[in-house]
């Protein structure tokens, strides 16, 4: 053996260990490190985009000259969830109907001064509201909304009940109701009230605007249908359609 | 000399891959720290625009339109009680304190309800018997395809004065019949909200008199469960899950049965002369 590669090959062989070694040191904190920061930066990122949603949606500021009107706004009557009582709040309200309706159901997730009255959730937010021209309003909740929401047919129906009943008493242009979740239609609020019609605000006797093979409209609160004991002589078959 | 030739360019050799590895794993790394900074960046991408969603009525159509027999019921009258455990599966409904969890006690009720109907000489069908979640047209076409049933979903609320029950019926469904004579699937309800109110309102009596506080009449609510059902329907809620001791609602089990029995008892000939009043086909 060449004495003179000798102990280049060891310098090399020396080199190459030391190198492995502060490769693995280097691997053994950087890597946990790494692990830390991405987690953080998963968090921030979903941090960011509930802030980013929240400053978008950010509840419809009064405006201070629009004319202050006594607003009537539905919250629980007692804290027994068994029925829904109205509460004059004076109000600067928008005389446009979609800001209006922002306002007034803003106000109403706000909750009243009682917060064991309140029918919505607290972090539910009202994502984008808007009026199409037949008079059916379009309301997109956060996921809250469906997820914060008691569970059960009562807590669910007057939760509906306290938005129908606030927008029949202050805006009269919106004649019916649409409810989705975060920009989509959904079956239930929460396993029991139906979402997929609209429902009725200040339609009076005018018909829904969906065709029969579309989804139902739900009847006015209070408003019930009581037919007579016998089935309907028009009935048929159910059908596939 | 070959020998040690060929160690020291094997040495270099395993240095340049071990110096590439390195490197390699750096702009990894590099890569993945950058990768991650960016993310802290506020995603106002995601936030959902009104023109994602979907105006009234227009994803409606695609709600399935299984086929269901007809309606005429029996002159023989009313047999059969579809009794509708509600929730099941990954679904537990409404939970409480203590683990208390809707979709355990709706089977509960469900069973104590089945005995109580049996004894009343009924015949019980269940739309589930354990920890399974079938869709709402499965539970509601277990109802529809009996020729003369009652449909009854049974619930437990997360809120209400706790040992209450509230019995409601769907909200007004215009009714609605298809040139060919049938009703859509997604209105089933509507020819049987008379009906139903009536059942309600006696099963709301008869659970009111054992349960005080409770409500004298049925309430009505837009109910997804009852609204493709095909019979008289009503749907029962127990007050709540919020109980301290989950016995307190194991012991209105067996008051709950027996006034749904009696209700659905005293339902039964008011239900044979509607059917045979000649309003059906």
């Amino acid at each position: 053996m060449d004495p003179a590669i000798e102990p280049a090959s060891g310098r090399w062989k020396f080199w190459l260990a030391t190198l492995l070694v502060f490769a693995l040191i280097g691997a053994a904190i950087f890597v946990p490190i790494l692990r830390k920061r991405m987690k953080r930066a998963a968090q921030l990122r979903q941090q960011s985009e509930e802030q980013a949603r929240r400053e978008l949606i950010q509840p419809v500021p009064m405006n201070p000259s629009d004319p202050r009107v006594k607003a009537k706004l539905f919250w629980l009557s007692d804290r027994d969830n068994s029925a829904l009582a109205p509460v004059t709040v004076e109000l600067p309200l928008s005389s446009d109907p979609v800001l209006r309706s922002k306002q007034v159901l803003d106000t109403l997730l706000a909750g009243p001064v009682d917060l064991e009255l309140r029918t919505l959730p607290p972090d539910a937010t009202l994502l984008a509201f808007y009026i199409l021209p037949d008079g059916t309003a379009v309301a997109d909740f956060s996921e809250a909304l469906a997820t914060s929401i008691p569970s059960g047919i009562a807590s669910e129906q007057l939760a509906v009940e306290s938005m129908t009943h606030t927008l029949q008493a202050n805006v009269p242009q919106v004649k019916w109701l649409k409810i989705l979740i975060h920009g989509q239609e959904v079956e239930t609020l929460a396993g029991h009230v139906d979402l997929t019609g609209t429902f009725d605000v200040n339609a009076g006797t005018e018909q829904a605007p969906t065709n029969p093979s579309s989804a139902p409209v739900a009847g006015k609160t209070g408003a019930l249908l009581l037919q007579p004991l016998t089935l309907d002589s028009s009935t048929g078959k159910l059908a596939r359609q | 000399m070959l020998l040690d030739v060929g160690n020291f360019r094997r040495l270099r050799f395993l240095t340049i891959w071990v110096a590439g590895l390195l490197s390699f794993a750096c702009a990894v790394m590099t890569l993945a720290l950058q990768t991650s900074s960016s993310t802290q960046q506020p995603a106002t991408g995601a936030v959902s625009q009104p023109a994602t969603t979907a105006p009234a009525g227009q994803s409606a159509t695609s709600t399935p339109q299984p086929s269901a027999p007809g309606l005429q019921t029996s002159p023989g009258g009313l047999n059969v009680v579809v009794l509708d455990a509600a929730h099941g599966g990954t679904d537990t409904g409404a939970r409480g304190t203590g683990g208390i969890q809707e979709s355990d006690l709706t089977l509960e009720f469900a069973a104590a309800a089945e005995r109580a109907l049996e004894q009343q000489g009924f015949q019980v069908l269940q739309t589930r018997q354990g920890n399974n979640n079938p869709s709402f047209d499965d539970r509601s076409a277990i109802a529809n395809a009996q020729r003369a049933a009652v449909f009854i979903t049974l619930h437990v609320a997360s809120t209400g004065i706790p040992g209450t029950v509230r019995v409601y019926v769907n909200s007004d469904l215009p009714p609605v019949t298809l040139a060919n004579g049938f009703i859509p699937w997604d209105r089933a309800q509507a020819p049987y909200l008379g009906l139903s109110r009536k059942l309600g309102d006696l099963v709301q009596g008869m659970l009111t008199q054992q349960f005080k506080g409770s409500p004298d009449a049925a309430q009505t609510a837009t109910i997804r469960q009852l609204r493709t059902t095909a019979a008289p329907a009503i749907a029962v809620e127990v007050s709540s899950v919020l109980v301290n001791d989950r016995a307190d609602l194991d012991h209105m089990a067996p008051g709950v049965a027996d006034a749904i029995a009696r209700g659905v008892a005293a339902f039964k000939p008011l239900y044979v002369t509607a059917s045979t009043g000649g309003a059906l086909p």
